[in-house]
């Protein structure tokens, strides 16, 4: 029945590549160019601390005694702490702590809340009714709180720290996840996924999960800060890392005795945690312009 | 008559919504189906697509596709006539496209789940695309990268490409702008006249109604009250149902 005649087709229009323009993006986000820039430097600097260290030494437990909370200096550009330790060096190897525990309470986060809050939010329901019961009664406590109880019951160390963090974040990306998921299930082009007969499956992983994934990479890139500043709370209040883990909040901590007549010891670790939360908070900002499925409208 | 509809019954629970003693659609025929908010004009789509049952509704009576009796019919098998035999297009076409996919890719994987191969699909998307008078480079865009006009006739090209002998067009242009509704309209009128497409157009507006289609059915509280020829209907209304629609068009005219 169908003959198609030549249609005129209309002119062609220059078609924006939707995605990642590299080019144009870094000049209109200038933004998520500097926190990923950052953010990327952290990394670099985490991956390299053996070669970037002055005294890769003193991120363990060695002592100078006669080095004792000496001035930054040429040889000590960020001093050096209580034990003689070089304080540059630990902030260097501290980046590989903190944000460590970030990544593994945001991976565990995600592990928990993706599936949950997809179950939740596409087959709705009772099962919907059940699982938001439970993550609106972990949410009744308050995080830290339940951190810090969380963190006192197991013994102090890192893999604590992470649990403790873990079980108070995901409740967030449960109820992040669910909405999106709701919403999106209920939309036009789901159901006619279902009317095609396109299996369940398919639906989740294909259609539902990367269009309500968005604002949870987002969350994610906004949260390192987040987790990074809970975990150096809980080090600092003695329930995370232990010394001499060159832990930034621990170094904090340790420091806030000298801080009046020493304010290096405290002042540089205060510093990393500072920038790495600001950076990654500024990817996050960035990444949330970037990936909005409405930015491109119409042009 | 390629579409026929007869004694169709459409209820949940105790509450009947829609009762039809019989609707058809010929070849290449564009038939209107009229009535306010709520008088059953979507759920007679949705039971045409096999899909009442998904929201909760029970159907009796019968659908007819050439001949062929579409009430019953097992889920696979209506899977398979759903968007290649009878094609449907909504209200919302910006809503009818997944925005993480490029339409192209969707229009593609539409037609390769109705058993084409790769090159085929690509090859009838194409001429598809031109069928509706847009360019094929607009596949590679995303539903975002396009108005609500080009989404529709993009909605449109599938069923096209598929070959669709019936178009269930619920509502198609309410969502769209005076002068995109007008294309849309031009490009069913097309369709009729060059493919010999049948269309079943869902409208509250009896002006757009009034100006597409060759027969009209008025629709009241889930019941057909007057169908004809779309002149005698919009001149000479023997319902009083209709006669109230009619007038509740608003006219061009100055205000004195």
């Amino acid at each position: 029945m169908i003959e198609v005649p030549e249609a005129p087709a209309p002119a062609p229009v220059p078609v924006p590549v939707a995605g990642l323009r590299t080019r144009g993006w870094l000049r209109s986000n200038p933004l998520l160019a500097f926190g990923g820039a950052v953010s990327a430097l952290i990394v670099i600097v985490a991956v390299l601390a053996p070669l970037l260290a002055p005294d890769p030494g003193d991120a363990g437990s060695a002592t100078h005694p006669f080095d004792v909370l000496k001035a930054p200096s040429a040889q000590h550009w960020f001093g050096t702490d209580q034990v003689g330790r070089d304080v540059l060096s630990r902030v260097i190897y501290g980046a590989r702590i903190s944000p460590l525990v970030a990544l593994f309470v945001l991976l565990i986060a995600c592990a928990i809340g993706i599936p949950l809050g997809i179950a939740a939010g596409y087959f709705g329901g009772w099962l919907d009714d059940v699982i938001m019961r439970v993550t609106d009664i972990v949410l009744a406590f308050p995080a830290l709180l339940l951190a810090l109880a969380l963190a006192a019951l197991l013994p102090p160390s890192m893999t604590s720290l992470t649990i403790a963090i873990s079980a108070t974040w995901w409740p967030w990306y449960v109820r992040l996840i669910r909405g999106q998921a709701a919403s999106v299930a209920g939309r036009p082009y789901i159901e006619s996924c279902r009317a095609l007969g396109i299996s369940r499956r398919r639906i989740i992983f294909r259609h539902i999960l990367p269009n309500a994934i968005t604002p949870l990479i987002v969350q994610v890139s906004l949260d390192v800060g987040g987790v990074i500043l809970t975990a150096s709370a809980l080090s600092f209040l003695g329930l995370g890392a232990q010394d001499p883990t060159p832990d930034w909040g621990l170094m904090v901590s340790e420091g806030q005795t000298y801080f009046t007549t020493d304010w290096w010891v405290v002042t540089f670790p205060g510093l990393a945690i500072l920038i790495t939360a600001f950076a990654f908070n500024l990817l996050g900002d960035g990444l949330r312009d970037l990936l909005d499925p409405r930015r491109v409208i119409l042009r | 008559m390629r579409l026929e509809i007869t004694g169709l019954n459409v209820r949940f629970g105790a509450r009947s919504v829609v009762d039809v003693d019989h609707l058809g659609v010929d070849d290449a025929e564009i038939v209107g189906l009229a009535g306010e908010s709520g008088s059953g004009k979507s759920m007679t789509t949705l039971a045409v697509l096999g899909l009442a049952n998904t929201v909760g509704a029970t159907v009796a009576g019968s659908i007819k596709l050439e001949g062929r009796e579409l009430i019953g019919l097992p889920e696979k098998v209506l899977i398979g006539l759903r968007g290649s035999r009878i094609a449907a297009i909504f209200q919302s076409p910006s809503m009818a496209f997944n925005p993480v996919f490029r339409v192209g890719d969707v229009a593609l994987r539409a037609l390769r789940r109705h058993g084409l191969t790769g090159s085929e699909a690509t090859d009838r998307v194409d001429q598809a695309m031109r069928g509706v008078l847009l360019s094929p480079d607009l596949l590679r865009r995303y539903p975002s990268q396009l108005s609500g006009g080009q989404l529709q006739r993009v909605a449109i090209a599938l069923a096209v490409a598929l070959r669709a002998e019936v178009l269930l067009a619920d509502e198609p242009t309410s969502a769209l702008d005076v002068t995109v509704q007008a294309e849309v309209l031009e490009l069913l009128r097309e369709l009729r006249s060059r493919d010999g497409m049948s269309v079943l157009f869902i409208s509250h507006d009896l002006a757009v109604i009034a100006e597409l289609c060759d027969r009209v059915a008025v629709m009241q509280a889930g019941s057909i009250v007057e169908q004809g020829p779309t002149d005698q209907i919009m001149s000479a209304p023997q319902h009083p149902y209709t006669a109230d629609l009619l007038r509740s068009v608003p006219a061009i005219e100055r205000r004195a």
